[in-house]
């Protein structure tokens, strides 16, 4: 273990980080907007929207995200659509984000006790103020632990990207242990890079699933 | 459809070959989960026991797992393991190595919640019957919690059969591998090879790990 090239090589790291950070938050958004507006579309059940939205999850869920990135990368090129890798990269994460998080709300949404629904229903609600004031607020609380999971789990993903020659975190590391076969330096530093990222998200994010936990009732 | 790069699929023993390399993937991934989960459900009863020594270190050691991505899990395994442990196992067996121990961590946590949330009343039944620690396990909770984590189990298996598409990165010649010797192969005479067996590779991971997530799911929806 090599004090000097784990210092040198820093720098490099620090611009990998910062992109590894940056494209995270980009696909965490764009996945919370698609998951959101794909749960809405199962909860009503609009009509074609909800079937096109099911197929989406599965296949979504039920592929893995190298195949999804080479496919947008080296596939989609061929029927003329040509992506930079980053776009790639967001695209993909986003898709895969994107079903998982439609299947965290819609789990929420499902796991509002019905006697709060009785009770709204008895009071007059309409279905549309039912959704609003009795099953959205609790389904996001009850959301949590799901979004929490999902979070965590695509910052993680990125490391993926390293496939595609994104120069995130991991594509770094590979890319100088290939130039200077210092294995042990730069995968300490890698380790080190993604636990500074996500043991202050964790942290942040089990604080905040504990404050929203009051906000369902019932139980 | 002569000239169709669908072709590629067929021609000579390509098709045979991509699913060779999908029995690779394959077997890498039950043998993984086979130890992870003999291992998770040993850590998982260890976090249940009172030992603060032992349940520190087995949390700390999940932690770990689910910090590291599990790309850089199976670099670790490639690239340190072999040099520091004086190995030269080929690297399936490292692969082997780094899921088995991500599939311990994570079945630990699933056993330990499950344990946890057999009712008190069951165990203090158990005990007042005089059942030995052991015997309280054996026929109280641990089949109580199978029950409870069987869907988790299911999805953990999914992840782990999806995850054997980086099994690649480590020079593993799995079904991407052999796809993309394929491909380098035919590159002239089908630009379009790398649709076509990419669009396959996507279906055959799908065909897998679909009607496994829809029986998990099955599964938690009747236990609500």
């Amino acid at each position: 273990m090599s004090w000097q090239i784990i210092a040198q090589s820093l720098p490099i790291f620090g611009k990998a980080f910062l992109l590894t950070i940056g494209l995270a938050l980009v696909g965490i958004l764009g996945s919370l907007i698609v998951g959101v507006i794909s749960s809405l579309i199962q909860y009503f059940k609009v009509p074609i929207l909800n079937q096109i939205v099911t197929v989406y999850v599965e296949v979504a869920r039920n592929t893995p995200l190298l195949i999804q990135l080479f496919f947008l990368y080296y596939a989609f090129p061929v029927l003329g659509l040509k992506l930079k890798a980053t776009t790639c990269g967001i695209i993909g994460l986003i898709f895969l984000g994107g079903g998982y998080m439609a299947e965290g709300f819609s789990g929420g949404f499902s796991g509002v006790s019905s006697n709060q629904i009785d009770d709204g229903k008895a009071l007059g609600m309409n279905q549309f103020q039912l959704a609003r004031y009795v099953i959205f607020p609790q389904g996001f609380a009850l959301s949590m632990p799901a979004l929490t999971a999902n979070i965590i789990f695509l910052i993680k993903e990125t490391s993926i990207f390293s496939v595609i020659a994104i120069p995130e975190l991991t594509n770094t590391a590979l890319d100088l242990i290939g130039m200077y076969y210092r294995s042990n330096e730069y995968l300490l530093i890698l380790v080190i890079a993604y636990a500074i990222i996500l043991i202050p998200v964790i942290l942040l994010l089990n604080y905040w699933e504990r404050r929203v936990r009051y906000g369902t009732f019932g139980d | 459809m002569e000239h169709s790069a669908i072709n590629v699929l067929f021609a000579g023993d390509n098709f045979a070959r991509l699913m060779q390399g999908l029995w690779t993937s394959v077997w890498i991934a039950a043998v993984s989960l086979i130890i992870g989960l003999i291992l998770g459900t040993i850590f998982g009863i260890l976090r249940t026991l009172p030992n603060k020594v032992v349940r520190f270190i087995l949390r700390l050691y999940l932690e770990f797992f689910r910090i590291v991505p599990t790309i850089v899990l199976l670099y670790l395994a490639y690239y340190i393991l072999p040099r520091s442990l004086h190995i030269n196992w080929p690297a399936s067996w490292m692969a082997v190595i780094a899921f088995s121990l991500w599939v311990a961590a994570e079945f630990s946590d699933i056993v330990r919640g499950a344990i946890e949330s057999v009712p008190v009343t069951q165990k203090e039944s158990g005990l007042a019957l005089g059942l030995s620690q052991v015997q309280l396990f054996r026929y109280v909770l641990l089949p109580q919690a199978a029950k409870l984590e069987l869907p988790a189990t299911i999805n953990l298996a999914t992840r782990v059969i999806k995850t054997t598409s980086l099994l690649m990165t480590i020079s593993i010649i799995d079904v991407i591998a052999v796809g993309q010797q394929i491909m380098e192969a035919n590159n002239q005479r089908y630009p379009n090879a790398v649709f076509w067996i990419y669009g396959l590779i996507f279906i055959l991971y799908f065909a897998i790990d679909y009607p496994l997530s829809a029986w998990a799911k099955r599964l938690s929806a009747k236990q609500k």
